[in-house]
């Protein structure tokens, strides 16, 4: 068993298929394989994920020694401070609002675009491209284009209630409690939608068009085909994208910081954005320890809930 | 809305299935998104050429355009330096990750050795958890190792993902161990078969995860902003943000370095587009 030579298939039995037998020679080497990974996983995950549930239940602001407090700060974040509340409505608005729309135009597009148009190529490309780019400079661009004084967006509103006449006008919406958060929800709709329409289209793709015609020649409408052809048979992609939005909307953090800075009156401030503030800017790093794990726990609890109820709605081939 | 349920597999049987109508009413609403998806790129263009009075005034005009904006956008922030470090920091990041997580996916789908199951275990149960929960430790023991402010810190801790690991790990499972006993009956060592067996038939999956990880290094915000505190430090996007934060109501400026900040991406993306849109989607879990 001891040298490589062993002609191993000859000895085959029915254990042939889990051909992984230990053998005691490629013990270490298979250490050496894993340790240049294994050492840097655990010093920069596996031992700050330790420190960090240490961190959340201290306090410390890196000058002084951190103090031991116990679970005060969890307790300190659910009763007694109203920014912790605020900031996890915030963050369950862009939830509530970013990712249906994003879902369901990723969706409209990929079908669109399904059709064997000319050209699909290129609105590919295109729709794709502010997916590649750094969103800071998305930021930027719409903070511009959103300027009440000289904002392209502004400028049409403006146009708008000059053709149409009627009482309209642009909000100032990067300083305004009520226009932040959907020019925020903009920003990132822009930014995304092409992700979730390449994603669509690959799904869209392996769904047989014998299907249409077999429930054209039944007599179905067109909306009846989408609502029970196309919708069950991307239901999967549909749960995977779900999921990872969701996951990246409770994690929103740059889009905020970039064209708000959090404002108006906390009015963008989101979880990881307050998390932020609290570790670097107000010294509190036990404080955001103790709300990055809260975020785990909303991260963890949501996904699992899912995985639990996606029974009831997505579709599986395998299981007819 | 008849046309919107067919799929496109027939090719031209699906083309002859949409009216005529139906078509041109498709590519004014694909038309209509792409303007849509284009126009900041636009307004950003447009904006970056015009000179600083005009944009107030709003009397953009195209005879006025200049390349003035971007002469004085470089003169006032190290853009030239913050390509370099996003460059050094994205290519050695990837590096990194490839290699160290091929090593260790290799270890748990070709080689058999005490704890394997509980070790690739532990890999995975980490894969849940948030970037935001290790972030803070990661900024002390960075300061710790005084390495804040400095390449190490803005490269190794991002580099040791155990999506990487995860993802290499299920494709060289599908690769017949076959290859391996032939090597092996001819001599080869482990590191041979990794190097000469393995990697060479893993082609797509390292292309997908490079790219992947390269443009997830070079567009991330968060780490480089909390570790970096000098301008010779920063990588484009937090350096972008900074000259937003100081130049903040000169938009001939931000355009500019806005452009500049993009440009090369973009025509990266659209030479390599298929190349790009597969690292993104396929190991879109990974992302953010």
């Amino acid at each position: 068993m001891t040298t490589p030579f062993q002609p191993r298939l000859a000895q085959s039995s029915p254990r042939r298929r889990n051909p992984l037998r230990w053998r005691p020679d490629q013990q270490w080497e298979a250490y050496l394989f894993l340790l240049p990974s294994l050492a840097g996983f655990l010093l920069f995950v596996g031992l700050p994920v330790v420190v960090s549930l240490l961190l959340s239940l201290a306090e410390w602001d890196l000058l002084r020694p951190p103090e031991w407090v116990g679970l005060a700060n969890y307790r300190q974040l659910l009763t007694r401070d109203p920014i912790f509340w605020r900031v996890v409505e915030n963050t369950v608005y862009f939830m509530v609002t970013i990712v249906p729309l994003q879902l369901a135009l990723g969706l409209i597009l990929a079908i669109a675009l399904n059709q064997a148009l000319r050209g699909t190529l290129v609105y590919r490309v295109v729709y794709f491209m502010p997916v590649v780019t750094t969103i800071v400079a998305g930021g930027i661009v719409f903070q511009f284009m959103l300027n009440r004084d000289f904002g392209i967006i502004s400028q049409a509103i403006w146009w708008l209630r000059g053709a149409t006449g009627l009482p309209i006008a642009p909000p100032d919406f990067l300083n305004s409690t009520a226009w932040a958060k959907p020019a925020v929800v903009l920003l990132t709709l822009w930014k995304n939608t092409g992700f979730t329409m390449v994603i669509y289209l690959a799904a869209l793709q392996g769904v047989p068009k014998e299907l249409y015609d077999a429930a054209a020649v039944d007599g179905a409408g067109s909306g009846q085909r989408f609502w029970n052809i196309t919708v069950p048979l991307v239901s999967s992609t549909t749960f995977f994208l779900f999921i990872v939005q969701m996951i990246g909307a409770f994690q929103l953090f740059t889009e905020a910081y970039t064209m708000t800075r959090g404002g108006p009156a906390n009015a963008t401030l989101t979880v990881v954005y307050y998390i932020y503030q609290n570790a670097f800017q107000f010294g509190r790093m036990g404080k955001a320890s103790a709300m990055a794990w809260f975020l785990f726990a909303f991260i963890f609890l949501f996904t699992l809930i899912q995985t639990r109820l996606q029974r009831r709605w997505v579709y599986y081939e395998t299981e007819s | 809305m008849n046309a919107t349920t067919r799929t496109g597999r027939g090719g031209a049987g699906a083309r002859q299935s949409l009216g005529a109508g139906a078509r041109l009413l498709l590519h004014v609403g694909l038309s209509l998104g792409a303007v849509a998806a284009l126009l900041p790129f636009l307004v950003m263009l447009f904006v970056s050429l015009m000179p600083k009075e005009v944009i107030l005034s709003r009397a953009f005009d195209w005879r006025l355009a200049s390349l003035q904006n971007y002469a004085e956008t470089f003169s006032v922030v190290p853009f030239g330096r913050f390509y370099w470090n996003s460059l050094v920091v994205a290519v050695a990041s990837t590096t990194v990750q490839i290699l160290t997580a091929s090593l260790a996916a290799f270890a748990f789908a070709r080689l058999r050795f005490r704890g394997r199951e509980a070790i690739f275990l532990l890999y995975l149960a980490t894969l849940m958890i948030p970037f935001q929960v290790t972030m803070i430790p990661n900024f002390i023991l960075m300061r710790y190792l005084r390495w804040y402010d400095s390449y190490q810190a803005l490269i190794l801790p991002g580099a040791f993902s155990a999506f990487s690991a995860f993802l290499m790990r299920q494709y060289f499972r599908t690769i017949p161990l076959e290859m391996d006993e032939a090597a092996r009956m001819d001599g080869a060592s482990s590191w041979r078969i990794w190097a000469q067996i393995i990697l060479p038939l893993s082609g797509p999956v390292v292309a997908t995860l490079a790219i992947f990880n390269f443009q997830a290094s070079w567009n991330d915000f968060l780490w480089p902003l909390v570790i970096t505190n000098s301008i010779e430090m920063r990588t484009i996007p937090v350096g972008l943000s900074s000259f937003q934060g100081q130049f903040n109501t000169e938009w001939h400026l931000l355009m500019a370095g806005s452009v500049v900040a993009l440009l090369p991406v973009l025509v990266i993306y659209i030479i390599g587009q298929n190349w790009f849109v597969q690292g993104i989607t396929l190991s879109g879990m990974g992302g953010r």
